[in-house]
């Protein structure tokens, strides 16, 4: 790899021993792909994946040390992923006792975070790219984020540039201040190896066909056709919206980082259809297939019998799906006679699109409250990475989260159905 | 009679192990978010969703696989296992690896003791040949050699 002066004088060891292996380690990442040179990163905040003490990431919580004590920090300012628990939460004292063990590195982690210049103590958000956040990258902007559903959304929404790196890489990206160029930094890249035509009756649920796409798709590149008839050309928020949860799900169950969706996100608006690779393959999704990949999700439950805990905002939600999913709940449990849901229930939001929803909407999220719904900021995944909940039967209309967790899955509409008293099964 | 395959070398070594093998892609954060704490001090992999290989074991193991798919906490989940000592000892894949994968690897390689060998590219032939349990060893070089079984 050929490096420009700035780097060879980090490369020669001028600025510490910590900021060469810095260098050394994202080298060797990029020669792997066959990056010629380092970027430079354009974007005005990085993006974090820690965001959750784990006791097992101990080992990362070392290295970050070994990184402030040689002086090796960020460039600039950045957001990082949800805390796994928040004490508001309602929570059993077995729970919470196992919480402070398994996030014993919580606190150490967020004074770390605090020393290498994190945002502010609200950044703790998969979805910092919401406008309350502010952490927005430019169209074009290349960035050394990590977070799967983040990227993805930053590649393709926003049409800025950025690989799928891993949690560490993407700190030592930030403090670089370059990135390996390869990949979706490039235009060949970002060409689409999959042409997906959606040939349903109606618009499926983000998170569903996501789904369908990330196990059909696995690491490659697709062009989705056919979305344009309900999702319009416009990235209103509802959109954007319906695409960060499809995103999320194509990443999770595999490795999508970038998407074009035809007459919409902005580089398919722009470039159309020279996106697409000469030999790219057709894979066709309908009603059946949508189906098809619902049922093919294991059954997680130890035990049969009713849910016990409910999770939705997997990715974190917007201001307007807290408000949209307000109103499916209040409609629901009037259409069949209840106050409260059925199942104890959290919502998941960034701590400043909280605030804001409590600001725009206070009737909403008091009335939430005495549905009998949290709002919290926490992330679920790590939630359940609490061995208690192995036991506890949890639903969710989120793919990611019932990937790495045992929550079962079910249909956004099967889950107001089964929380507003309208089914009983789950 | 033993099997020769050549790949690619991201990260380099000389190591010998018992094949572990996922035909489909090793999603990394479900299988190993808790290995090596005391909720999983064995490495018992827990991804629900490859039955091919939830339950088993993954210290020391050489994993032969295609991908490796999902969160990108990826790389650090392979780092810390490959640091408490339940991290694999070598990654074998079939096509070329992701970046997840090779970031855990590389971030082995240069700020810990125990670097993951990576050799990528050994072909389709390789992952649908290589069953669990037989014995593999990696040379620098990228000469996979799979032992009879």
């Amino acid at each position: 790899m050929i490096l420009n002066e700035e780097l060879l004088s980090v490369q020669r060891g001028e600025q510490g021993e910590a900021m060469r292996k810095v260098l050394n380690t994202l080298v060797m990442y990029g020669e792997a792909f066959g990056a010629e040179r380092m970027v430079k990163i354009t974007g005005s905040m990085g993006h974090a994946v820690i965001g959750t003490g784990s006791m097992t990431w101990g080992p990362v919580f070392d290295l970050m040390d070994e990184l402030i004590a040689g002086g090796a920090l960020p460039k600039q300012s950045f957001t990082t992923d949800p805390r796994g628990v928040e004490p508001h939460v309602p929570m059993s004292l077995a729970d919470r006792v196992m919480f402070k063990v398994i996030f014993s590195n919580q606190k150490r982690m967020e004074k770390e975070w605090q020393r290498m210049g994190i945002k502010d103590s609200n950044a703790y958000t998969c979805t910092a790219y919401m406008s309350e956040v502010g952490n927005i990258p430019e169209y074009g902007d290349i960035l050394g984020w990590a977070e799967s559903s983040a990227v993805s959304y930053a590649n393709s929404v926003i049409g800025a540039r950025c690989n799928r790196n891993s949690g560490i890489l993407e700190l030592m990206s930030n403090i670089l201040g370059y990135v390996p160029e390869f990949g979706l930094l490039t235009d060949e890249g970002r060409k689409a190896k999959w042409i997906i035509e959606v040939k349903c009756e109606r618009l499926p649920e983000p998170q569903l066909l996501g789904s369908a796409i990330g196990f059909k798709c696995i690491e490659d590149v697709p062009y989705i056709k056919g979305l344009d008839r309900w999702l319009g050309t416009e990235l209103t928020q509802r959109v954007k919206d319906y695409l960060k949860d499809m995103g999320a799900a194509s990443a999770s169950n595999g490795s999508v980082g970038l998407y074009h969706v035809e007459n919409l996100t902005p580089e398919a608006k722009k470039f159309g259809e020279d996106l697409i690779l000469e030999d790219a393959q057709v894979f066709v999704i309908d009603d059946a297939e949508i189906e098809r990949v619902k049922a093919s999700y294991p059954n997680p439950w130890q035990e049969e019998g009713e849910a016990q805990l409910a999770f939705a905002g997997c990715p974190h939600f917007s201001c307007e799906q807290l408000q949209d999913w307000t109103e499916r709940l209040m409609n629901g449990l009037e259409e069949h006679g209840r106050d409260k849901v059925t199942v104890q229930t959290i919502f998941c939001a960034a701590p400043d699109v909280i605030r804001s929803f409590k600001t725009r909407f206070p009737l909403y999220y008091d009335r939430l409250s005495e549905m009998g719904v949290t709002v919290s900021s926490l992330c679920p995944l790590s939630y359940t990475s609490n061995p208690l909940t192995d036991k506890i039967r949890i639903i969710t209309a989120s793919n990611k989260l019932r990937y790495y967790s045992k929550a079962r899955f079910y249909s956004e509409k099967e889950l107001v159905d089964i929380l507003t008293g309208g089914r009983t099964d789950g | 009679m033993a099997k020769e395959y050549k790949g690619r070398v991201v990260v380099p070594g000389n190591v010998q192990a018992e094949a572990l093998v996922t035909h489909t892609g090793f999603n990394t954060l479900a299988n190993l978010k808790t290995a090596g704490s005391f909720l999983n001090r064995k490495g018992v992999l827990q991804d629900m969703n490859n039955p091919e290989i939830y339950g088993k074991l993954m210290p020391g193991k050489a994993l032969c696989l295609p991908e490796t798919i999902g969160s990108t906490t990826g790389g650090m989940v392979l780092y810390c296992a490959s640091v408490m000592g339940v991290g694999p000892s070598c990654m074998l894949f079939s096509k070329k690896a992701d970046t997840l994968a090779v970031a855990g690897a590389v971030l082995t390689a240069n700020w810990s003791e125990h670097p993951i060998v990576l050799v990528d590219g050994l072909g389709e032939e390789f992952l649908q040949e290589v069953k669990e349990g037989q014995m593999i060893t990696v040379r620098d070089d990228g000469t996979v050699i799979v032992e009879d079984e």
